[in-house]
């Protein structure tokens, strides 16, 4: 049998030349005419080695990175194919300790397999959720993914089994599975990584959602910014029509389940689920005023389950393992996994997928190696745009719903973005601002205006014009933003705002800026 | 890229108008197309879909993504978001503006370049993360991006 060669597809893996170590790595096959071929995964979440280069050893999968073009006819004299030691070696990729001390539940394939491959799926436990579905009646789907504990993971934690039994008991002639892949917070990429490098998990959570709830249509929303996704995505639906992994007979259920992706068009809002839906529709991405929930009048009016991608991702391994699996990682009311994703001023920046109750520093240090630039940490955006700015002193927090709500952050989606003594806090309030007055929807003042506002007034600020006095209109400011805006993008934008000023004075002051 | 054709426009319109929601993935195609989204479609597009020609317009205007004149021969994509923000994107995006003589969301006057703004690319363990005719860029120092600018020209026209 051809020794496996593995060089990921995935978008970042690409963007620092993946295809080019692929094309060497192909023609070094030739030249040397052996019996290999090369297999294009996902992403390991170790950016900082990509492109990181696997060869299938009877030992395991051995490791070199990061890859370069020019170092490949090296990799092959020195016994790449029998996994040889080489400069570039990493050993074993699953003894790696970054891979190694993860809890991958969500991520157990994803840079495994070929995104592409419906037989690696399956031979890696694929469709085993689906399966145990199948012999569940609809009440005891919903009942398990409640018990499972499983919040929505694109930031709001609401308990997915909840929303999904609303769905469940709302009467309609059609109902909606959405998938909201709109992952617009910078320092987040779980959801084009799961979607690139396994794209079946999400195609068999919502079929499972879709089996649960009575829906016979799926849509995935993903944004126009993740072009490899969405093709990654169209390509995988169509292998699991061909399959009769959907449509009609979906998996052989006798039930029908329908799935497409739709693109997104440069919107943030439309991360926001009613607004994400009005632009499915065909409309203006303006946010809804809720109630109705979507859960009831959701998409074209019809009651609709609206989940992130890693959580209905999650849902197959829950159905597959069982409700108490899951639930037995995490802490407090924040059960199962958190896809951690370090981004930024970060030595070791990707994907870590651990339990809940790791402790920002513990993610930060023991995983992310701390900053990228050897430079002191000086603030953590944890959680998005919308996420507050820690200090160094909040650092011990841990990574869960509640504990973070409780220091006035938010987890939201997971994302960490560090920066280092370099940054102005001052800078990234106003930046906080005037991405709020850019992406506003429009549709309530507190948000389309109290964003200029407050662009204006930190400038006035930082000109030290009546600071004192100016400060505290930026307050009030926030104040109404945070209660009377009609959704999370005005309603939290004051978080990074607020959090900047109250932990980092000192760049308000004048004393730094 | 092909340039405006009306009739081809109309073809596409008539062939999506059945999906569910069209609007987008009408705009989409046009755009995958030709570039952009030239106002002379918005009336088949209104008679189509059987919604106002405001409603049409105001769509278009809502995203970023749409376009309303044909983009550069080249379109560079700058993420000015906060991760990349971290690693120091503003000072190359800086030095690509003054390089190009373009400002984000402008066309240089030669018609090469178009310089966009995105707010994140999904990238942020590689910032600055920016992304050229589609192709994705990580760790996008100034000489990174003075290589992608070189390298475009000396390709020159065709895109991708």
């Amino acid at each position: 049998m051809s020794v496996k060669i593995f060089i990921p597809c995935d978008m970042a893996a690409l963007s620092v030349g993946a295809d080019a170590v692929a094309k060497a790595v192909e023609r070094e096959i030739q030249e040397r005419r052996l019996d290999a071929v090369v297999v294009r995964n996902g992403s390991r979440g170790m950016f900082w080695l990509e492109p990181l280069l696997e060869v299938e050893t009877p030992k395991g999968r051995v490791a070199y990175g990061p890859m370069t073009p020019d170092a490949v006819p090296s990799l092959f004299e020195a016994g790449l194919l029998d996994g040889k030691q080489h400069a570039l070696c990493l050993g074993l990729t699953e003894e790696i300790p970054y891979l190694k001390n993860q809890e991958r539940l969500t991520f157990a394939r994803c840079g495994i397999v070929d995104p592409l491959s419906l037989s690696d799926y399956i031979s890696r436990d694929g469709y085993k959720g689906l399966q145990n579905a199948l012999k569940m009646s609809a009440e005891k789907i919903v009942e398990e993914v409640t018990n499972s504990g499983l919040r929505g993971r694109g930031g709001a934690g609401f308990p997915t089994g909840i929303k999904w039994n609303t769905v469940l008991k709302a009467q309609g002639s059609q109902k909606y599975i959405v998938c909201n892949a709109d992952e617009g917070d910078s320092g987040t990429f779980a959801d084009r990584m799961i979607m690139e490098g396994d794209p079946f998990v999400l195609i068999e959570g919502m079929t499972i959602a879709g089996f649960a709830v009575g829906a016979t249509q799926g849509y995935i929303y993903c944004r126009s910014e993740y072009p490899h996704a969405v093709k990654t995505l169209r390509r995988a639906i169509s292998i699991a029509y061909e399959n009769g992994y959907l449509g009609d007979n979906a998996a052989g259920s006798g039930k029908t389940f329908d799935l497409e992706v739709r693109m997104g068009a440069g919107a943030y809002i439309c991360g926001e689920e009613t607004s994400l839906l009005e632009s499915l529709e065909g409309r203006r991405g303006q946010i809804r005023p809720k109630p109705p929930l979507p859960a009831i009048e959701g998409l074209f009016g019809k009651p609709t389950v609206v989940n992130n991608v890693i959580s209905l991702a999650t849902v197959p391994i829950i159905l597959d393992k069982g409700a108490d699996h899951y639930k037995n990682f995490g802490m407090g009311r924040s059960r199962g996994t958190l896809t951690i994703q370090l981004a930024g001023n970060i030595k070791y920046g990707g994907l870590v997928e651990k339990a809940f109750g790791l402790t920002l520093r513990q993610a930060i240090y023991d995983f992310g190696g701390g900053t990228a630039t050897g430079k002191n940490l000086r603030a953590v955006q944890v959680g998005g745009p919308l996420g507050a700015y820690f200090p160094e002193k909040l650092l011990d927090t841990p990574l869960d719903y509640e504990a973070f709500a409780a220091k006035k952050g938010l987890v939201g989606h997971g994302g960490v973005v560090v920066f280092d003594e370099t940054v102005n806090l001052a800078k990234q309030a106003r930046f906080a601002m005037e991405f709020c007055a850019e992406e506003s929807c429009g549709k309530c003042t507190p948000c389309r205006i109290g964003s200029t506002r407050g662009v204006e007034t930190i400038d006035r600020i930082i000109k030290n014009e009546d600071r004192t006095k100016n400060l505290e209109v930026l307050n009030d400011l926030c104040e109404v933003m945070l209660d009377g805006s009609l959704c999370a993008l005005g309603g939290l934008t004051p978080y990074p705002v607020l959090s900047a000023v109250e932990h980092f004075p000192e760049d308000f002051h004048g004393t730094t800026a | 890229m092909q340039v405006w054709n009306q009739e081809r426009a109309v073809t596409i319109v008539q062939q999506l108008k059945e999906l569910p929601g069209a609007l987008l993935p009408i705009l989409h195609a046009l755009q995958e197309e030709f570039g952009y989204v030239d106002h002379s479609v918005v009336p088949a597009i209104a008679d189509a879909l059987n919604i106002s020609k405001a409603e049409v317009h105001g769509t278009i205007s809502f995203y970023h993504d749409f376009r309303h004149a044909p983009p550069g021969q080249h379109i560079l994509k700058m993420c000015r978001a906060e991760a990349c923000q971290s690693m120091g994107c503003d000072a190359v995006i800086e030095h690509v503006e003054n390089r190009l003589g373009a400002k984000l969301g402008e066309t240089t006057a030669d018609g090469n370049f178009t310089l966009d703004a995105v707010y994140c690319l999904g990238n942020c363990a590689l910032s600055p993360a920016a992304m050229l005719d589609g192709k994705p860029y990580g760790r996008v120092s100034t000489q990174v991006a003075d290589f992608l600018i070189d390298d475009a020209t000396r390709r020159g026209g065709q895109r991708g």
